[in-house]
């Protein structure tokens, strides 16, 4: 989807939906010329990472609540873009899955650009009942795959939300890590099995 | 001169709380800097409490203690006014002298 | 939408939580024990660090600074106009960020001590930017000096004034800063400290528009950092941030960081000021 067809969408719906702060758009298009220009690039983190693609801009126009029509638009623009496995096996080994989930690592300016990116997981869910040390920003994984089935069907599900979480919801606080190139093919895989295996921590 | 201490001597009943905050680097010698050269060992060895001339604490620190650590002992049979007086004296020959007053 | 509306929603939010982790308690005694028992220990820990706080060794020695001539022009601070007069240190910190006249922008205590550095001693704004943070090898003054002048209004309680209209500008555009999600992950601020009662991992996420939030995370910084042996200001706190948000760096002391810290500091209005803190 172009940027030119969703600039057309965001003035359709500043037009018909004059209640959402007409101000609003200003305001925010200063900041963001403010933050263009107060940021300087460091290490493997360019200027372009400044650069809104459509979901940004969609999230940050609405404050994370876009009309209907709009985000279901965008969320199948978003799901059709999402690389599954060609050979349709989306289970892993959850012992990888396990000391990827631990690792915050990667994309910052700090860390040197060879760096492999971590999952974040711990960070913002709970997953194995063996860690104490896990985030609240994100609902429990605890057990998913025990109440959920370790069908093809949720392992897509799962694969999917870990590639790119705002197919399924468009302003999701969760980042895209497939989407962006964080995690490859291998790592979601098993990311998958940490949470769906059945001999995973997350499941006994 | 390293960076002063900061002394509290304050009587609880018949004891006195010393309370001493140094300011010193303590470096165990086996920490890398961001370009990945060790950082060369810079700790406090040796550190002496001393009331009214006296010394009360002979002690000797090492790699184990934090930067900027913060030492407190008890004391018996010192009284308001007495001076106390706390020296270091680190691996690479500096040294440090506070005193304080007990109130 | 109706605040009040938000109150009733929230309000059964709060009693389906109540009854949902009822529930969640009783079927994981053990795990919630030892959570409760984890934060405990570091609420301990905070307590024991709150003693004899090593941010004292910074503060002398960015009195002693202050009072120095340094600089091209070999003269002290002592004439620094903070906000409430030239040489005036003491309840400064607390009323900013302010809008200065003679600076024509919105400046927070940090950006104001370089200012007076640069017109009063004649230091370079690109000597004072090249190495602003401290390190184990490395003795920031900047550090030490903006130490000393918080500590000054230590009792105080916080008190800016968006009354000039740039200072109501940087709020605002602090404001939508805030919620601005971009980076590689679309972070925003708000993505973490944009609700109640969340953390990551076990360090928990302050709300920062909530007041009482606001308040208690803004009062935290500058604070000892006793896992970097480091004083760390307001200025590298921000930076922090958004090296972990996956953006690209903010310039040192720009206009982006201070209109976050107006934001910040006014939503934080009438909270006491403790003095520099200590945190892990």
């Amino acid at each position: 989807m172009n940027r030119n067809f969703v600039l057309c969408i965001l003035a359709c719906t500043s037009l018909l939906a004059p209640s959402v702060q007409a101000e609003a758009p200003d305001l925010s298009q200063e900041a963001m010329a403010m933050i263009r220009r107060d940021f300087q690039p460091r290490g493997s983190a360019g200027l372009n990472r400044l650069d809104q693609d459509a979901v940004q801009a969609v999230c940050n126009r609405f404050a994370n609540k876009p009309p209907q029509q709009l985000m279901g638009l965008l969320q199948a623009d978003q799901q059709a873009a999402i690389k599954f496995p060609a050979d349709g096996n989306l289970l892993g080994d959850w012992k990888a899955g396990e000391a990827l989930a631990q690792s915050g690592r990667g994309l910052t300016w700090s860390d040197s650009p060879g760096t492999a990116v971590g999952g974040n997981c711990y960070n913002c869910h709970q997953l194995s009942p063996a860690e104490l040390s896990f985030g609240t920003l994100g609902p429990s994984l605890l057990k998913f795959g025990k109440l959920r089935g370790n069908t093809a069907e949720t392992q897509r599900y799962v694969y999917g939300k870990i590639y790119n979480a705002k197919a399924a919801n468009l302003c999701s606080n969760m980042p895209r890590f497939g989407h962006v190139g964080a995690l490859g093919e291998k790592q979601i895989k098993d990311l998958v099995a940490l949470i769906l295996d059945p001999e995973s921590p997350v499941n006994k | 001169m390293a960076d002063p201490m900061k002394i509290r001597a304050t009587m609880k009943g018949d004891i006195t709380d010393v309370r001493v905050l140094m300011g010193h680097a303590m470096e165990t010698g086996q920490r890398k800097d961001g370009d990945g050269n060790l950082i060369p060992p810079h700790f406090i060895q040796t550190l002496t409490v001393a009331i009214n001339g006296k010394v009360v604490v002979e002690g000797e620190t090492g790699t184990a203690v934090s930067r900027n650590p913060v030492f407190g002992f008890k004391v018996k049979g010192a009284k308001i006014g007495d001076k106390v007086t706390i020296s270091w004296i680190d691996n690479k020959g500096d040294s440090r002298s506070d005193e304080a007053t007990i109130a | 939408m109706p605040s009040r509306t938000i109150e009733r929603e929230q309000s059964m939010r709060n009693k389906m939580l109540a009854a949902a982790s009822i529930v969640v308690l009783l079927a994981l005694p053990f795990v919630a024990n030892a959570q409760d028992k984890t934060i405990q220990a570091i609420e301990r820990y905070r307590e024991m660090l709150a003693d004899d706080n090593p941010a004292e060794l910074y503060e002398l020695r960015g009195a002693e600074l202050w009072r120095k001539p340094r600089g091209s022009q070999q003269v002290s601070l002592e004439q620094c106009d903070l906000g409430l007069g030239a040489g005036i240190v003491k309840g400064a910190y607390v009323r900013t960020p302010r809008y200065f006249v003679d600076a024509g922008k919105v400046m927070d205590i940090e950006s104001r001590i370089a200012w007076c550095m640069v017109t009063l001693q004649g230091f370079t704004a690109g000597e004072i930017a090249k190495r602003p943070f401290g390190s184990e090898t490395y003795k920031s003054d900047m550090e030490a000096l903006v130490t000393y002048v918080v500590s000054q209004s230590k009792g105080m309680k916080i008190d800016v004034s968006t009354a000039q209209p740039q200072e109501q500008h940087a709020y605002d555009m602090g404001k939508q800063i805030f919620a601005l999600r971009s980076g590689s992950y679309d972070f925003a601020c708000a993505t973490c400290h944009g609700d109640r009662g969340k953390r990551i991992r076990l360090q928990e996420l302050p709300y920062l528009s909530d007041p009482k939030d606001a308040g208690r995370a803004y009062i935290g910084w500058p604070a000892y950092r006793v896992s970097q042996g480091e004083m760390r200001t307001m200025q590298w706190r921000i930076n922090d941030c958004f090296r972990q948000q996956r953006f690209p760096e903010p310039q040192y002391l720009s206009d982006s960081v201070n209109a976050l810290i107006m934001f910040l500091a006014v939503n934080a209005n009438g909270t006491v000021y403790n003095g520099p803190a200590i945190k892990r």
